[in-house]
């Protein structure tokens, strides 16, 4: 009876480890199964590098290139500002700030994680895009650089809590050996204690960036969502999420413009799938 | 000029300072001019009424009830097999090779774009299984999207409880799942916990996911059964803000308020379980 009891409990367990593994595979079968229907009436070369977004025109063009543009500008605008600021802020938080400090800080960056996208976009709404259109004096702030900014606020907790991981779990003898050489204590940070721990740093920076490509809502209200191919970071642009957000809704079920969006539904789960597991190749090598 | 490296770390420190000051003051910042702006309309009608006019006037009564809806039944999908998973994870699948692909199975469900996940809960449940556009399609939806922080949480709870514990139990003759079930999950409790609440915390903030699966655009009545359409807070503030023409600043300030204590009341209760129970551990 006992044996019978912990053998079906065992399964259960089983089978609930198994989910993880399950849903993921769930989730990219369905996106195959209505996503590839698109390619029995669209030449696949034509949907990557077409440059012409027009899904509910006769006939329909489903060129994604310029959203592929547009969410590429952003993301690369997104990591200049956030790569070095939130790394910058994971070596204060880990090496220099005294312990009062230091919780403080980590409560305020806890508190920007925790703040809903869509707050995030309705305050960049009210607040960024009009002090960049005056800054500018541009048509309108609904602009590639918009959604940079904000995009970089919503990849810096990423960063900074695995890069500050990375550079705890760098030994306390690297750091006393380079002081008892002499090294002052900055002379420690960036020429011992940064370069053991930079493989966590670079898994910190791609999974912030993966952040950065797969954030729909507050991209969608801030960027100004026109599909063209853009020229300039104080253009409006369309990112691939924004365009699943924004057309989903009035696309037919089983209409070429529904399957247009799995396609582009599978290129970011490719893209993110290839970022997650590269920065866990990464945090694994940290490790061993 | 010769090199000072004191000088030069001086200046290096304060640059760090300052990376961290372009961080917390916009996000002092931002939390402030919500409640400044947003507090005035949260009154008592404003919370407990149904919309009228077009969501430009009165309440926000029946986003509030359908994002509870929602996050209550994410929780309940999500809750048991995340932590039958750690379960799994930790006690049954220590280190075998099968735990690692697990693990990258999480880490990879984790990183899966939100608006991904609307489009997967589009295809499996509102069209296939035919649940519709549901509260149980959304709801399932989102369950699975906050099923790895719980899985996370879960593990790294299960993970602190010594080793010592289980042999002992062991020891006496109690079989592995009674082990676990008296023994390693009451010590895990307050670990889980925390993990389930910011897994709530999560999914009442998230919009991508339930734009297609759940969320209705103006419904001003309370749904009667798990096959309607709810309103939700995080889409009816992406409503009024940019669908919606000619909404009172006020409106929008409060429902974003709104949303954010909610978002914040379930991280601070997180918070404080974890507190509590680290100070009182005894091992």
């Amino acid at each position: 009876m006992r044996k019978c009891k912990e053998w079906i409990i065992e399964k259960l367990v089983f089978l609930c480890g198994m989910a993880s593994i399950v849903f993921v595979g769930l989730i990219f079968l369905f996106l195959l199964k209505e996503g590839l229907a698109l390619f029995a009436t669209v030449n696949p070369l034509e949907f990557l590098a077409g440059k012409k977004w027009y899904p509910i025109s006769e006939p329909p063009q489903m060129g994604i290139l310029p959203l592929i543009l547009g969410s590429l500008l952003v993301t690369v605008g997104a990591a200049v500002i956030s790569v070095p600021i939130g790394v910058s802020c994971a070596i204060y938080i880990a090496e220099v700030a005294p312990a009062s400090i230091k919780n403080k800080l980590k409560a305020g960056i806890e508190l920007l994680a925790a703040i809903p996208s869509v707050v995030l976009g309705f305050i960049g709404m009210v607040t960024l895009v009009p002090w960049i259109k005056q800054l500018f004096h541009l048509p309108t702030g609904l602009t590639a650089l918009s959604g940079s900014i904000m995009l970089a606020f919503m990849a810096m907790p990423t960063i900074v809590s695995i890069a500050e991981d990375a550079l705890y779990s760098v030994p306390k003898s690297y750091r006393e050996g380079a002081l008892a050489l002499g090294a002052t204590h900055w002379q420690a940070i960036y020429r011992v204690i940064v370069p053991a721990a930079s493989s966590g740093i670079v898994a910190a920076v791609m999974l912030g960036i993966g952040r950065v490509i797969g954030e729909t809502m507050a991209v969608m209200m801030i960027t100004g969502n026109s599909a063209v191919m853009p020229e300039s970071i104080l253009q409006p642009v369309r990112t691939l999420t924004a365009t699943i957000a924004a057309e989903m809704g009035e696309a037919v079920v089983g209409s070429e413009h529904y399957f247009g969006l799995f396609a582009v539904g599978i290129v970011l789960f490719v893209i993110s799938f290839m970022i997650n597991v590269t920065a866990d190749l990464f945090l694994h090598k940290n490790r061993s | 000029m010769k090199k000072n490296p004191e000088r030069s770390q001086k200046i290096a420190f304060f640059f760090l300072l300052l990376a961290n000051l372009l961080i917390v003051v916009p996000v002092g910042l931002i939390i402030v001019i919500i409640v400044a702006k947003g507090f005035p309309a949260l009154t008592w009608e404003f919370i407990s009424q149904m919309p009228r006019q077009g969501m430009r006037a009165g309440g926000i009564f029946p986003a509030i009830i359908g994002t509870i809806y929602l996050v209550g039944g994410a929780i309940l999908f999500a809750l048991p097999i995340g932590v039958l998973a750690a379960i799994y994870l930790c006690e049954y699948a220590t280190h075998s090779r099968m735990s690692r692909v697990v693990k990258l199975a999480i880490v990879n469900l984790a990183g899966v774009p939100s608006v991904v996940y609307g489009l997967f809960g589009l295809a499996l449940f509102v069209v296939f299984c035919k649940f519709g556009v549901s509260i149980l399609s959304g709801a399932l939806t989102l369950g699975i999207m906050i099923l790895p922080i719980i899985i996370t949480a879960s593990r790294e709870a299960l993970e602190s409880v010594p080793p010592a514990f289980r042999e002992v139990s062991l020891s006496l003759g109690a079989s592995k799942w009674q082990t676990i079930r008296n023994i390693v999950l009451p010590n895990a409790i307050p670990g889980i916990l925390t993990g389930a609440i910011l897994g709530l915390g999560r999914a009442s903030g998230e919009t991508a996911p339930i734009l297609f699966t759940v969320a209705a655009f103006y419904l001003p009545r309370l749904p009667s059964s798990v096959f309607d359409q709810v309103m939700a807070l995080p889409y009816h503030l992406y409503v009024i803000s940019t669908q919606v023409p000619n909404v009172d600043e006020k409106i929008r300030y409060g429902t974003a308020l709104v949303l954010l204590l909610l978002v914040l009341f379930m991280n601070s209760v997180a918070i404080l379980i974890r507190n509590k129970f680290r100070k009182q551990k005894r091992w």
